[in-house]
């Protein structure tokens, strides 16, 4: 085998782990317990991760500024919560949490994750 | 006027983009007549006005800041989804024009590659146009996704025809030799938007239900105030205030007919096809239709506790709902980009060393393209949007996905026979024992709740008769009462409490009546027979129910005899008979025990037990309260044959979805590996993959084609 079909088997090796570690090696990060958060909706979440209260009314602002259409619901389905995001106009949903635990939400098609986690 | 006509309200605008528009928005405002104050803050994108609600309201404000060129945003609840349709109606333009110009471009190339030999710098130009400006999008989501280390479909499309428009601008330049793949690049993207294009306006269809209903909300009431008459923006309709309505008017809120009858077509909230007859202290629901009389009505729910209103709410939250059977979409979704990546990488460096770079190329570019994540996410969504929508607009609410599930496995349903199978308003038929005994049951019975006891109230009121009073009462729950009257102690209630029953008990018991019997010291001095009309549909449902070869049963406290009269009636398979209140769950979880999917159908309020212990409840809404917790599904329209509806549309919606994941599962199982194996034209994969969410979507919209007859 010549030297360029070695070089692109390593490379490739090397590539597919980048991918791994890049899309699913994210750590957590520990984001302080807040009644009032805001979301930034343009390739995923950001935060993506929040933290809210057991038992308060949460007020959850987002804002989406990425055109795909994957992302115009967003949705929490443990809430039972589904909201359509126009471009560039901040939505705000409040809800309260009842019980410690994750809850997931996603887009409309389920791409891009995040999660609350209520404590 | 008790109420001042000051009003402060506050207005979202949107189009500002600097201070300076604030200043001219605020500027104006104030000259508008009516307004008091105004100001308008940039940076939250809101004004405040401060105005005389008798000279001005929202909506003329609104139309005074709209002439600015600005969108003020008013009444959230209304305009909220005008809005959006705004918004999805620009996006979809937005598309069009860029699958014109795409697939102009994309045919130029395909001819100037395969039939002319066009210039490769003409080819490059047209291509970066295709691939800059129609592609943009996938580029924008792609980069703004790599910042937070996720990835979408739109990653895959812009990484595969970045490749090819990449690896044809070297080729064009001449840095490499070969021949360019610009028509790919171009197709793939024109293709792409084809399918996205499709996608968006068959999506929009897919909540016309909801949106329907939410369009139904009227925008205007008539208050009468200060003996006038006043139109005013349904927000501010407040509880107690009296509204006028005349015929071809909508009902604006929910409330109580004061004075006048009418008839109101209910049909768009409940289902119900025949318009209603109404008059004083009949209740009328917003949003449905006055046809024929003027009437005035008072004002009981405004805002977001209208029956309308609770709908929409139960109908948004059921769709916003985890689908059980998505677990496994749950699961993957988060692995799915990352893993064709993936894939991606070890199909070219596959093909690199087994036949070159080229085939390395284009196969790595198929499997990019053909990968769906779309499909599968949209397939549960999508028909739970279009089957709970459908369920709404003939009057059945489902609350979550999970109702639907269980619903789709019923086999056999329970009937409560008060208030659900009959009408709820029994009435006195037989007397045996004369006037005296009407007395002693009426003086026992005029502190009681119960149904029964409201009947024999209500019979001796119609025969004039006068109520005694009643000493040391008590009630035997589930089986009577008893009290004294002068010195004499009295039992009243089923005939069980009796020894020597009459023949003629069993006579009536088996014409379906309820048989009270009223003695002294166990030995009955007199007998009186309660029916409760049954309701219309009662028969035709339980019939449906047959053909859908799902049994029913009957749950009553009436004894065996009725039990068994009235289950002949209406043609009810089983019946459990003299059941107490608190047992019917009993009875309930008999039937789960002989392994039976149940689903009981009773009042909600006097049944949340039996309802609960069922593998799922259906509630028949009484009044304009249709959140009832321990229902699965509501039935707004008090018609039986909807819980054979509600059942089909649970299978049928069921059945849609599981198709819909099953294609969309093997789409992408057959499909990726195949393009992995150098089997598929990135051309091709484009034109697949285009049309795979695009399928699913119309999947769910066949659903509003279903027949219930």
């Amino acid at each position: 085998m010549s030297i360029d079909k070695w070089i692109v088997l390593i490379g490739s090796v090397g590539l597919i782990g980048v991918i791994y570690w890049f899309f699913l090696g994210k750590k957590e990060k520990i984001l302080k317990i807040s009644t009032d958060i805001k979301i930034t909706v343009s390739g995923g979440y950001s935060p993506d991760s929040v933290t809210v209260p057991v038992g308060k009314p949460v007020k959850l602002t987002l804002i989406r500024t990425d055109p795909t259409n994957c992302l115009e619901e967003f949705v929490i389905p443990d809430l039972k919560i589904k909201k359509t995001l126009p471009l560039n106009t901040s939505v705000t949903v409040t809800f309260t949490v009842t019980s410690p635990g994750r809850y997931g939400f996603h887009c409309g098609m389920n791409m891009y994750h995040g999660q609350i986690t209520a404590r | 006027m008790a109420k001042s006509p000051l009003v402060n309200q506050t207005i979202p605008i949107s189009g500002m983009h600097c201070a300076s528009c604030a200043a001219t928005i605020e500027k104006v405002l104030k000259k508008a007549p009516g307004v008091i104050s105004a100001s308008v803050n940039y940076a939250t994108e809101k004004a405040t006005v401060e105005y005389d609600s008798q000279i001005t309201h929202p909506q003329k404000l609104s139309s005074v800041i709209n002439h600015l060129g600005y969108k003020a945003l008013i009444s959230q609840s209304l305009s909220e989804t005008d809005l959006q349709q705004g918004a999805k109606d620009a996006e979809i333009a937005n598309l069009k024009k860029k699958l014109i110009v795409s697939s102009i471009f994309a045919a130029l190339l395909l001819w100037g590659s395969f039939v002319t030999k066009m210039n490769f710098l003409i080819q490059l130009l047209l291509a970066s146009i295709v691939q800059f400006w129609a592609g943009g999008d996938f580029y924008k989501t792609t980069w703004a996704s790599l910042k937070n280390r996720a990835a979408n479909m739109d990653t895959l499309i812009a990484l595969g025809t970045t490749v090819a428009y990449g690896y044809s601008a070297l080729v064009a330049f001449k840095i490499i030799p070969g021949e360019p793949y610009f028509d790919t690049a171009a197709t793939i993207i024109a293709l792409i938007i084809l399918g996205k294009w499709l996608e968006a306006r068959a999506r929009g269809k897919t909540s016309e239900a909801i949106r329907r209903l939410i369009q139904l909300q009227p925008k205007t009431a008539r208050v009468i105030r200060g003996g006038e008459d006043l139109d005013v923006p349904i927000d501010q309709v407040r509880v107690g205030d009296k509204l006028r309505l005349r015929p071809g008017e909508k009902v604006p809120v929910d409330g109580i007919v004061e004075s006048g009858e009418t008839s109101i077509d209910e049909s768009m909230v409940t289902g119900e096809s025949i318009p209603v007859y109404k008059h004083e202290q009949d209740t009328v629901i917003g949003a449905t239709l006055n046809t024929s009389g003027s009437i005035i009505i008072r004002a009981t729910q405004v805002g977001s506790t209208t029956m309308l209103a609770q709908i929409i709410k139960l109908v948004e939250a059921a769709q916003a709902s985890r689908a059980p059977i998505q677990k496994l979409v749950d699961t993957i979704s988060g692995y799915f980009v990352p893993a064709v990546l993936m894939l991606a990488v070890a199909t070219f460096a596959g093909w690199y060393v087994a036949a070159g770079f080229l085939p390395a190329m284009l196969n790595t570019v198929a499997v990019l393209i053909i990968a769906c994540p779309c499909a599968l996410g949209l397939a549960t969504p999508t028909a739970l949007v279009v089957g709970t929508g459908l369920a709404a607009q003939k009057g059945i609410l489902i609350k979550d996905a999970q109702a639907l599930e269980i619903a789709y496995k019923v086999n056999h349903v329970v009937f409560d026979k008060t208030g659900t199978l009959t009408q709820g308003k029994p009435v006195v038929t037989d007397i045996v024992g004369g006037q005296k005994v009407l007395q002693i049951a009426a003086s026992l019975e005029r502190n009681s709740e119960h149904p029964l006891a409201q009947a024999i109230v209500e019979a001796a009121g119609k025969a004039a008769v006068k109520l005694l009073d009643v000493t040391k009462f008590v009630s035997l729950t589930g089986r009577g009462v008893k009290g004294t009257i002068g010195k004499i102690e009295y039992t009243l209630g089923n005939p069980g409490l009796f020894t020597g029953i009459p023949a003629e008990v069993a006579k009536l018991e088996n014409q379906g009546k309820t048989v009270v019997m009223i003695g002294t010291d166990k030995k009955a001095i007199g007998t009186i027979a309660i029916a409760d009309t049954l309701r219309q549909t009662a028969a035709a449902a339980i019939k449906l129910l047959h053909q859908q070869k799902i049994e029913t049963s009957l749950i009553t406290g009436d004894n065996l005899r009725t039990a068994r009269a009235i289950a002949k009636t209406v043609g009810i398979d089983r019946f459990f008979a003299q059941v107490l209140p608190a047992d019917k769950e009993k009875s309930i979880r008999q039937l789960q025990s002989e392994g039976k999917i149940v689903a009981m159908v009773g009042d909600g309020v006097n049944d949340a037990p039996a309802l609960s212990a069922a593998n799922i409840g259906l509630a028949m809404a009484s009044g304009t309260d249709v959140a009832i917790e321990a229902a699965g599904i509501t039935l707004v329209n008090k018609d039986l044959t909807s819980i054979a509806i509600a059942l089909k549309l649970s299978r049928v919606t069921l059945r849609t979805i599981k198709s819909n994941l099953f294609w969309a599962f093997i789409y992408n199982v057959v499909l990726i590996p195949a393009a992995a194996l150098g089997l598929l034209n990135p051309i091709l994969a484009a034109g697949a993959m285009a049309f795979s969410s695009v399928s699913v979507v119309t999947n769910s919209l066949l659903l509003k084609r279903t027949r219930f007859e």
